[in-house]
C-alpha cells in the first residue's frame, strides 16, 4: 500500500454517464485505479470501452459522473479551477483536430500563458518550441502548414506550457505514421525524464501501452477487466480472457487464434 | 526581357515577404495569408470583375463631386427629357431637366451609404446572437432562436411600411427596416457553424486552458464563422440593394431630391415608353452593382473556403 | 506462391500516376512492377507512398488531371489501359471487388443492406429478385453474420463497424470476382474485430481461390495475413519479399520501419527513428513482379 502522497490520480467508483433519459450511455462502470507520481499509467482498451471518457472526466470535458477524483490528494468538485489546469493538462488524439486552424503556433502557445499571467512568454514560447524539436521558424506558421507529426509537438509543448505535474494522453499517436510514431514516443519519454511528469496514456495498441508505461488496466464495456504491470504483460501473465485475448490480437493475424475469440459484453 | 528582371528584383524584398515559408512575427504571418488569399481570389475573372465593379462604385460614391460633370440637383426646364449622347447630357437629362449621368454618380453615395450601415449592423448583431445561442446551447440557445424566428417572419417591405407609417418616410428608416430583417440569416448561418466547432479539440483544449466561455467564443469560434458570413453578406448585398431601390421606388425610401437610383426609376416609369433612358440608366446601375456583388460574394466563397485545398 | 497456375492474374509493369497542378507535377506512382497471383499480395506504406493510388489506378479510379501510365497493366489477359469507362464497369465490381477502409462512406445510408447486396448481384447478373435475394442472405452467412435476415432488412447506421466492413466484403464478393482489391479494410475497427474479418477475408480468399490486394499501413499485419510482401516509399517499390522473411529484409527503409515500432514482446529503451535519404527517392524501384 502506497503512502497517499505518492499517489498523484487517485480514481474510486467512477461512473460516467452521457445523454439522458432512453437514450443514456453507461460509459464508464464503477471504475477505480490510483497513478502514483512519476510513473507512466495506461488505459488500454477497444472502442467504446471507455477509456477515453475517464481521461474526459478526470479533465472536466464530461460533466455528468459520480465517485472520487483525486489530484495530489485533492478531490475534485464538478467544476476545474485554475489551480487545476496547471497541474493537469491534456493531449488529444487527432493533431489535425486539436490545434486552431486560424491560429498561429505563436498564439497557440500563447494563450494558455496569457490566461495565467504566466511570466516572459516570448521566451518560454521559443523554449517550449526547442524542447519538443521544432525550430523558432515554426512559430508564426499556421496549422496547415504543418505535418502530423510538428503538429502533435505543437500540442504536446502547448499541454506543457503551463507546466504541468500529469499530462493525459489520449491515443497521442494514433493518427501518425509508423516512422513519425517513433519520433513523438521518443519525445514524449524524454520530456517525462526532462521534467518528472506522471503520464496517463490511453491507447488501443497494446504495443505503444507496453512500451510507454509501466502499469496498466485493461478496459472493456465501461469497466476496469484487469490491471497489471507491464512486466507481468510481457510474461504473457494476464488471467482474464479478454487481456489474453487483447495481447494475443496484438501480436498480429492468427488464423488458428482467430476461432477462439470470443466477443465480450 | 531585362524590364521585366529590373521589375522583379526591384521588390524582391517584398514578394518573398510575403509568401515565406517562416513568417518572423503575428503581423506578417496575417500578411501571408490575406496574400495568399488574394492571389487565390485574383485567379477567378469573374470575381475580379465583380470586385472591380464595387472597387468603381466606392470610387465614384467618394469623387463623386469631381466626377459629375453637372449639379444634380439644379433643373434646367428647357433641357428636360434629352437623349444620351446630348452636349452636357451623357446619359441623358430627365423629366426636370437634372444630367442623369451626374445622379448616378450622387446616387452612388446613398446606395453605399444603405449598403454600409446595413453591413456593419446586420451581420455583427446576427453572428453574435449566433455565436451565442449554438456555444451556450439549453435554454439560451432555445430563447435566442425563436426570437430570431419572430425576425425572421417580418416581410421586408410591409415592416418598412410600417415604420414609415410610425416615424415618416426617409432613407434613414428605410435602412432600419432592411437592417432588422436581415440579420436572422446570419444568425442561423452562425449558430450551425457554432454547433459544429464546439465539439472539436481544439475548443475541448482551450476549455482545458481555463479560458472563459467568453474568450473561447470571441477569439475561437467567431473566426471561424466569419468566412460563412462574409460570402452570405456578399451575396446578400444585391438584394439589401434591390429593397432599398424598391423602398425608393414605392417613395418610401430616399425622399425627392435625393437622387436614389429606385426613386429615379419610379418617377422615370412615366416616361419609359419614349423616354426609355430615364428609368433605364438606374436600373442599369442597379443591375450592374448587383451583379458586381454576387460575382465577388461567389469568388469569396472559393477563396475562403478552407475545403478548397488551401 | 502464385498459386500454381503460371500466369497470374494482374499484372502490372512501370505503373505511374501524375497530378499536374498549377506549380508542379506531384508524382504519386513513380515506375512501379509488380504482380499478384491466386495469392494475397500485401502492399505497405506510409502516408503518401502512393499504395492507394496504385489501388484506383488498377480500377481505373483516377480521373483526369491525373494522369496514369504503365507499359502494361493486365488482368487475366485484358489490357485495363485500353478498355474504356463502360468496359471498366463491367469488371470493376464483378472480376475485380474492392473493399475500402470505412463503411460508413462505402454503404448508402438510405437503402437497407440487403437491398444493396442483392443490387450489386443482379447489377451484374441480371438475376431474379427472389433469386437475388437467396443469394444475398447466402453471402451474409458466409461473412459469419448469425442473424442474416435481421441484418438484410437493417440500415447502415444500424450495424456496427466490423458488421458493416463483413456486410462489405459480402457485397463486393457476391459477384464472385477473381482479384479482390482491399484499401485498408480493417484500420478503423478494433483490433479483435481486425481479426475475426481478416479470417473471414482469409477463408474466402482461400476457399475461391482469388488474389488479395491488401494494402495497408501496418507492416506487422501484413507480414502476419499475406504471402508476400511489397513496400513502398515516395511512390516506388523499394523491397518485395516473401511475409515470412520481412524479417530479413535489405532495404534501409524497410529495416528502418521494422526497428521503428513498439513491441509488446520486448522491452525497447528508445524506439529507432528512421532517416530517410533522398537517395532512395532517386534509386530505381524493386520489380516486384513474380512470374
Amino acid at each position: 500500500m502506497r503512502a497517499s502522497s505518492e499517489i498523484a490520480l487517485l480514481i474510486e467508483h467512477l461512473d460516467v454517464r452521457f445523454g439522458k433519459g432512453e437514450d443514456q450511455v453507461h460509459a464508464v462502470r464503477d471504475v477505480s485505479l490510483a497513478v502514483n507520481r512519476g510513473e507512466s499509467f495506461g488505459l488500454v482498451g477497444e472502442s467504446g470501452s471507455g477509456k477515453s471518457t475517464v481521461l474526459r472526466a478526470i479533465s472536466g470535458l464530461a460533466s455528468d459522473w459520480t465517485g472520487r477524483i483525486a489530484v495530489e490528494g485533492e478531490a475534485l468538485g464538478p467544476k476545474r479551477t485554475k489551480a487545476f489546469y496547471e497541474t493537469v493538462q491534456m493531449v488529444f488524439q487527432d493533431p489535425y483536430g486539436s490545434l486552431h486552424p486560424r491560429h498561429t503556433v505563436d498564439r497557440t502557445l500563447g494563450e494558455p500563458g496569457r490566461i495565467h499571467g504566466v511570466a516572459n512568454l516570448d521566451t518560454r514560447i521559443v523554449e517550449l518550441l526547442r524542447d519538443v524539436g521544432l525550430g523558432p521558424e515554426f512559430r508564426f506558421r499556421y496549422p496547415h502548414q504543418l505535418s502530423g507529426g510538428q503538429r502533435q509537438r505543437v500540442a504536446i509543448a502547448r499541454a506543457l506550457m503551463l507546466e504541468p505535474k500529469i499530462l493525459l494522453l489520449d491515443e497521442p499517436t494514433s493518427a501518425l505514421d509508423v516512422s513519425v510514431q517513433a519520433e513523438i514516443l521518443n519525445l514524449l519519454q524524454r520530456l517525462k525524464r526532462e521534467h518528472g511528469l506522471t503520464y496517463v496514456l490511453v491507447s488501443h495498441d497494446l504495443s505503444v501501452i507496453a512500451h510507454m508505461c509501466d502499469r496498466l488496466a485493461v478496459m472493456n464495456a465501461g469497466r476496469v477487466v484487469e490491471e497489471m504491470s507491464v512486466d507481468q504483460l510481457r510474461r504473457s501473465e494476464p488471467s482474464h480472457r479478454y487481456t489474453q485475448q487483447l495481447l494475443r490480437a496484438s501480436l498480429g493475424y492468427d488464423r488458428a487464434a482467430v476461432d477462439a475469440l470470443e466477443t465480450f459484453d | 526581357m531585362s524590364d521585366q528582371a529590373l521589375g522583379r528584383s526591384a521588390r524582391p524584398g517584398l514578394r518573398a515577404w510575403l509568401t515565406t515559408d517562416s513568417p518572423t512575427s503575428r503581423w506578417q504571418a496575417r500578411c501571408v495569408q490575406a496574400y495568399l488569399g488574394w492571389v487565390g481570389l485574383a485567379r477567378n475573372p469573374l470575381a475580379m470583375l465583380g470586385l472591380a465593379i464595387v472597387v468603381a462604385l466606392v470610387l465614384a460614391a467618394i469623387f463623386a463631386p469631381l466626377l459629375a460633370p453637372a449639379d444634380p440637383l439644379s433643373q434646367d426646364l428647357g433641357k428636360r427629357l434629352l437623349p444620351p449622347g446630348s452636349p452636357g447630357f451623357l446619359l441623358g437629362s430627365d423629366e426636370l431637366g437634372r444630367d442623369i449621368f451626374s445622379r448616378l454618380l450622387y446616387g452612388a453615395r446613398v446606395t453605399l451609404y444603405v449598403v454600409a450601415l446595413v453591413v456593419v449592423t446586420a451581420p455583427v448583431f446576427g453572428l453574435i446572437i449566433g455565436t451565442v445561442a449554438g456555444y451556450a446551447g439549453g435554454w439560451v440557445d432555445t430563447v435566442l432562436m425563436r426570437f430570431t424566428d419572430v425576425f425572421l417572419a417580418f416581410p421586408r417591405l410591409v415592416l418598412a411600411l410600417a415604420f414609415v407609417a410610425a416615424l415618416g418616410p426617409g432613407i434613414g428608416n428605410a435602412v432600419l427596416a432592411i437592417a432588422l430583417t436581415s440579420w436572422p440569416p446570419y444568425a442561423r448561418i452562425a449558430r450551425a457553424e457554432t454547433l459544429t466547432i464546439r465539439n472539436s479539440d481544439f475548443i475541448a483544449a482551450i476549455r482545458l486552458q481555463g479560458a472563459s466561455p467568453l474568450r473561447i467564443v470571441i477569439g475561437h469560434v467567431m473566426p471561424l464563422c466569419l468566412s460563412s458570413v462574409i460570402v452570405r453578406v456578399t451575396l446578400d448585398m444585391a438584394g439589401i440593394i434591390l429593397t432599398a431601390a424598391g423602398l425608393g421606388f414605392l417613395g418610401l425610401g430616399a425622399q425627392p431630391p435625393l437622387p436614389e437610383w429606385g426613386a429615379m426609376i419610379s418617377t422615370g416609369r412615366l416616361y419609359i415608353l419614349d423616354q426609355w433612358w430615364v428609368a433605364t440608366m438606374p436600373g442599369l446601375a442597379i443591375f450592374t452593382v448587383s451583379l458586381g456583388f454576387n460575382l465577388l460574394g461567389d469568388g469569396l466563397r472559393d477563396a475562403l473556403d478552407p475545403r478548397s485545398g488551401r | 506462391m502464385t498459386g500454381g497456375t503460371g500466369k497470374p492474374l494482374l499484372e502490372v509493369d512501370g505503373l505511374s500516376v501524375r497530378f499536374p497542378t498549377r506549380t508542379r507535377v506531384v508524382e504519386a506512382v513513380r515506375n512501379i512492377s509488380f504482380s499478384v497471383g491466386r495469392e494475397k499480395v500485401g502492399i505497405v506504406g506510409e502516408s503518401g507512398s502512393g499504395k492507394t493510388m496504385t489501388g484506383r489506378a488498377v480500377l481505373g479510379l483516377i480521373r483526369p488531371p491525373g494522369i496514369v501510365e504503365a507499359r502494361k497493366m493486365e488482368f487475366d489477359g485484358i489490357d485495363l489501359r485500353s478498355l474504356s469507362e463502360r468496359q471498366y464497369r463491367e469488371i470493376r465490381g464483378n472480376r475485380i471487388a474492392m473493399v475500402m477502409q470505412d463503411p460508413k462512406f462505402s454503404l448508402n445510408p438510405v437503402m437497407t443492406v440487403g437491398k444493396q447486396i442483392a443490387e450489386a448481384y443482379r447489377v451484374h447478373t441480371k438475376a431474379s429478385p427472389s433469386e437475388a435475394r437467396r443469394r444475398s442472405l447466402e453471402m451474409l452467412e458466409a461473412v459469419r453474420i448469425r442473424d442474416p435476415e435481421r441484418v438484410y432488412g437493417a440500415y447502415p447506421h444500424e450495424v456496427s463497424g466490423g458488421m458493416g466492413q463483413r456486410i462489405m466484403i459480402a457485397m463486393m464478393l457476391i459477384p464472385d470476382p477473381d482479384l479482390l482489391i482491399a484499401d485498408e479494410p480493417t484500420s478503423a475497427l478494433d483490433v479483435t474485430v481486425q481479426m475475426q474479418v481478416l479470417a473471414i477475408i482469409d477463408d474466402l480468399v482461400t476457399q475461391r481461390g482469388m488474389g488479395l490486394m491488401f494494402i495497408s499501413h501496418d507492416l506487422n499485419l501484413v507480414a502476419s495475413f499475406c504471402d508476400r510482401v511489397v513496400i513502398m516509399y515516395a511512390g516506388q517499390i523499394v523491397e518485395t519479399c516473401k511475409a515470412s522473411e520481412l524479417h530479413a529484409a535489405q532495404h534501409p527503409y524497410t529495416r528502418g520501419l521494422l526497428a521503428s515500432l513498439p513491441r509488446v514482446d520486448q522491452p525497447i529503451e528508445r524506439l529507432s527513428t528512421l532517416t530517410r535519404d533522398e537517395a532512395w527517392k532517386t534509386e530505381p524501384g524493386v520489380d516486384a513482379r513474380v512470374l
